[in-house]
């Protein structure tokens, strides 16, 4: 590694139609390089640096032992910020203390080093090549005793050897691996519809037109298990529109309930839940994606990269007055995905010939 | 007491190198230079943030508990109490409200993880705009960037282990996304989250890629991103006496020892002073996950963002009327979920990782290239870049539509019907704007080295004429302006031999060449001595 000190390096070939590199510049003198006065001063200014380093550690372990957390949160921020500064002082005087130095009183005068190109010699590489030929001699991967029948079993077990492993693990982190759970959710025929979160049955006549209730299905808090997995496929809006404004969709005639809906609160874009309603407009909106649904017109969609409409849940008002659900969904809630079709089990088309009777 | 010291010093140096010959690697590495830019910082803020990262990530470990099983809070934070929430999104409220120091430490964490990722971005944006990644660095790029996807996916794992509305919202998109893939979707659900979202296991696992598996990666990776820059030596801005056969700079100990080392304590405190002073992510006000509620104009961490944009950008319907959801033989295929979220960034970051080699296939250039580009010598480059960067803006405002609209008072449906014809129409009026600017640059380089520079002294001659004089350039100012390549179109064989058989591998050449015009076709070459001596000769 040759090292030399600022040489004007003229060795560009002299070529009349390129300019001749003038080589590293003259370096100039900094004032702490010749005033021993700013040297001086540059080195108190350095230590200072450092002292400031030394307050802000107290600061840091002093506030940390003198300040104590009451529940206050007032109190805890206050301790957080006052570390924290402490901290940033204890950094940031080491830091510009070291860099200061380095400006002021270390060497700035240019040093220059040559390049090797990074490619082996020939005959390196000759000599790469020709252990790799022994070596594959040796052990009869190539050469004169090929082993071939050797090379490949070994080659195939090394291929199928992490299968041992994966296999086991990968299969298990699918849990049942039962997707059609997709399918349905636990809405069932007659599950009354509830508040959430606090799970009360909701009436009909608590339902004023305009007004919009975040719905869970009766009885999803008091589940053992999955109950958020549920509570993720069966939270429902229901709203009441004036009947004069609800565009009844074929074959939903019965869905819907003197101008009461029920729709999936999972977008059908990637599942989050819409839970803006706009009331003039009667627009669902996903804050997510912006993906925006006509609730007056079957939940389809107006705006945004949602492709499919909101499934409805179909919805009537049991004897007590509560409203209930006629059935679960007709169709998978949120997100696409490839067999959505086949975990439709009724789906528009099929409920007016199954269900339509009702 | 110094002559004791210095005993024990070599005492000790002895006792090392005679156990791992650590004398020749002090020797090569003491004394090794660097050139000084500001902009080779920007690797070391990524380097420094990660390290906070990684002190500042053993503390929180102390305390964070990766577990979704549900407890009832009970603490001092009042609005919490009697909440059903995970163990892991409790633990949280806990580190952050009940530990001294603990939610500054959390806001250490989370903010060095913004400057870790944009610090990456950056630094890549530096490497490429000045052509740090040619020959024999693609290599090193390709770790890079490798590096680069796994910030985001160290972030993004961080980003969902307090399990709040907001985080388990994005997870609940993710998962969205993973169902949109063809055939294996939603298996790849089931595989990650453990059945059904969001399941009880995924913040354990997500735990564990967090503090394991993606930062020993990451550690991995930065271990050979920073041998391979010492087995290369760092690059160099164009000046006197920097060529591609030397390195000008600095001895790595003492000066970069103590302006290196003193910028991680710099960039330390800064993180620290941001952390102290300002609140982020705040999940106490977001509360535990819950696949109900959701609030408007939240937003993810800014990494995350353009894949946001992307999905708030797709359409469900194009123009109203083809939809974007196929249902083909009772399969159903979700374009509208797979381009944007899938498809498109596969591309651009197909595209950002393997752009070395599309730029080598132009140049056809096979020598090492350690001299670095000014970017308006490269015109076609930089216009790539910042169309790259335009189209990745436009994702990013898009991500954030809704409080650019609330803040101008736009109409949030407008502004993205904008985004979808910028999207396409800007990033290209971004390159030919930014080529021409280069152009001009080079033109004005060109003035600067034929006529000097302007005096703004104006003499008058003997006949009455009045003229600025111009002061020529010094040696050293001309040679950056005129030292830069001059890079021609690729010249291939014909097609056909003497013979009138065709060539193979013609075709391949063909693409080349044709590539390499796209780059080199316009171009402004650098003023050379003939051209300067006769500008000089037309003065007098």
């Amino acid at each position: 590694m040759s090292t030399t000190e600022n040489p004007t390096s003229h060795e560009s070939e002299q070529n009349p139609e390129s300019f001749e590199d003038p080589g590293v510049p003259y370096h100039r003198p900094r004032r702490a390089d010749v005033d021993p006065k700013a040297e001086k001063k540059a080195e108190r200014q350095v230590a200072a640096l450092f002292g400031v380093s030394i307050v802000g550690t107290i600061v840091a372990v002093g506030a940390y032992m003198v300040l104590d957390m009451t529940d206050e949160i007032e109190s805890i921020r206050f301790t957080n910020m006052v570390i924290g500064l402490g901290i940033f002082l204890a950094m940031i005087g080491i830091g510009l203390g070291a860099i200061h130095w380095a400006k002021t009183l270390m060497r700035d005068h240019e040093m220059v080093e040559e390049r090797h190109e990074l490619r082996s010699s020939d005959e390196a590489r000759e000599g790469a090549i020709q252990n790799l030929k022994d070596g594959a001699e040796d052990s009869g991967i190539s050469g004169v005793k090929r082993r071939p029948l050797l090379v490949g079993t070994g080659v195939l077990a090394l291929l199928a050897a992490p299968l041992a492993v994966l296999w086991p693990q990968i299969g298990n982190m699918g849990a049942d691996w039962n997707t059609s759970n997709f399918g349905h959710t636990m809405w069932r025929k007659g599950t009354r519809l509830a508040r959430d979160p606090d799970g009360t049955p909701i009436k009909a006549s608590d339902v004023t037109i305009g007004s919009a209730f975040h719905v869970i299905p009766e009885g999803l808090n008091e589940l053992e298990h999955h109950k958020i997995e549920e509570k993720a496929k069966a939270v429902v809006l229901l709203l009441r529109l004036d009947p004069r404004d609800l565009k009844i969709q074929e074959g939903r005639e019965d869905w819907s309930f003197d101008g009461i809906v029920a729709y999936s609160k999972i977008c059908t874009h990637v599942g989050c839940p819409v839970a803006l309603y706009e009331q003039q407009t009667h627009h669902l909106l996903c804050p997510c994606h912006q993906s925006t649904f006509d609730v007056a017109d079957g939940a389809k969609v107006v705006f945004g990269p949602a492709k499919r409409p909101l499934p409805q849940l179909p919805i009537a008002v049991d004897e007590e007055g509560y409203i209930v659900a006629q059935s679960d969904f007709h169709e998978p809630i949120g997100p696409s995905y490839w067999t959505r079709l086949k975990d439709t089990s009724d789906g528009l088309h099929a409920d007016e010939t199954e269900e339509g009777g009702h | 007491m110094g002559a004791r010291l210095d005993a024990a010093a070599a005492g000790t140096a002895n006792y090392v190198d005679e156990r791992t010959s650590i004398g020749g690697f002090v020797k090569f590495f003491a004394r090794k230079l660097f050139p000084d830019h500001w902009s080779f910082m920007l690797g070391e803020i990524a380097l420094y943030s990660f390290v906070v990262l990684l002190l500042s990530g053993v503390f929180l470990t102390a305390f964070f508990v990766p577990s979704m099983t549900i407890v009832t809070y009970d603490g001092p934070l009042a609005t919490m109490q009697g909440v059903e929430m995970s163990e892991a999104f409790a633990s949280t409220l806990h580190m952050s409200f009940e530990v001294p120091g603990g939610l500054l430490m959390r806001q250490i964490h989370h903010w060095s993880a913004l400057l870790f990722t944009a610090a990456i971005v950056t630094h890549m944006a530096r490497v490429f705009f000045t052509g740090a990644f040619r020959k024999p660095r693609e290599l090193n790029w390709l770790v890079g960037f490798t590096l680069m996807i796994l910030s985001l996916a160290a972030g993004f794992s961080g980003y969902s282990l307090p399990d709040d509305v907001l985080s388990g919202n994005g997870l609940r998109i993710i998962e969205g996304v993973f169902r949109s893939i063809p055939i294996v979707g939603e298996y790849a659900s089931y595989w990650v989250f453990g059945g059904e979202f969001p399941g009880e296991i995924l913040i354990p696992r997500l735990f564990t890629m967090h503090i394991l598996l993606v930062p020993g990666l990451i550690l991995v990776l930065i271990a050979l991103h920073l041998f391979l820059v010492f087995l290369h030596k760092h690059t160099q801005y164009p000046g006197g006496g920097r060529t591609h056969k030397n390195v000008v700079g600095l001895p790595l100990f003492p000066v970069y020892t103590a302006k290196a080392g003193g910028f991680f304590f710099v960039v330390f405190g800064i993180v620290a002073l941001v952390a102290a002073v300002f609140t982020i992510n705040p999940v106490w006000n977001y509360g535990p996950y819950d696949p109900s509620p959701v609030s408007a104009g939240t937003q993810p961490d800014w990494y995350i963002l353009f894949v946001d944009g992307a999905l708030r950008l797709m359409p469900g319907w194009l123009f109203d009327i083809i939809p974007m959801e196929w249902e083909l033989w009772g399969y159903t295929l979700s374009l509208n979920i797979l381009i944007p979220a899938v498809i498109l960034p596969g591309l651009f970051f197909g595209f950002v990782a393997l752009y070395p080699f599309i730029e080598a296939w132009a140049t056809g250039d096979r020598g090492e290239k350690h001299v670095l580009d000014r970017p308006r010598n490269a015109p076609v480059r930089t216009g790539i870049g910042v169309a790259t960067i335009t189209f990745y803006v436009i994702l990013v405002m898009e991500g954030s539509n809704d409080i650019i609209a609330n803040l101008f008072h736009l109409s949030l449906n407008d502004l993205t019907y904008f985004f979808r014809i910028g999207i396409f129409v800007l990033p290209a009026l971004a390159f030919w704007i930014t080529r021409r600017l280069c152009f001009g640059l080079q033109r004005k380089d060109r003035e600067l080295v034929l006529h000097g520079k302007e005096t703004g002294r104006i003499v008058r001659h003997e006949h009455g004429e009045y003229q600025e004089v111009h002061e020529p350039l010094t040696d050293d100012e001309r040679w950056i302006l005129v030292s830069y390549e001059d890079i021609a179109p690729l010249e291939i064989e014909p097609e056909f031999n003497d013979r009138g058989v065709r060539r193979k591998g013609y075709r391949w050449d063909r693409f080349k060449q044709q590539l390499s015009r796209i780059y080199f076709e316009k171009r402004i070459s650098p003023v050379t001595p003939e051209e300067l001596a006769e500008a000089q000769h037309s003065h007098h």
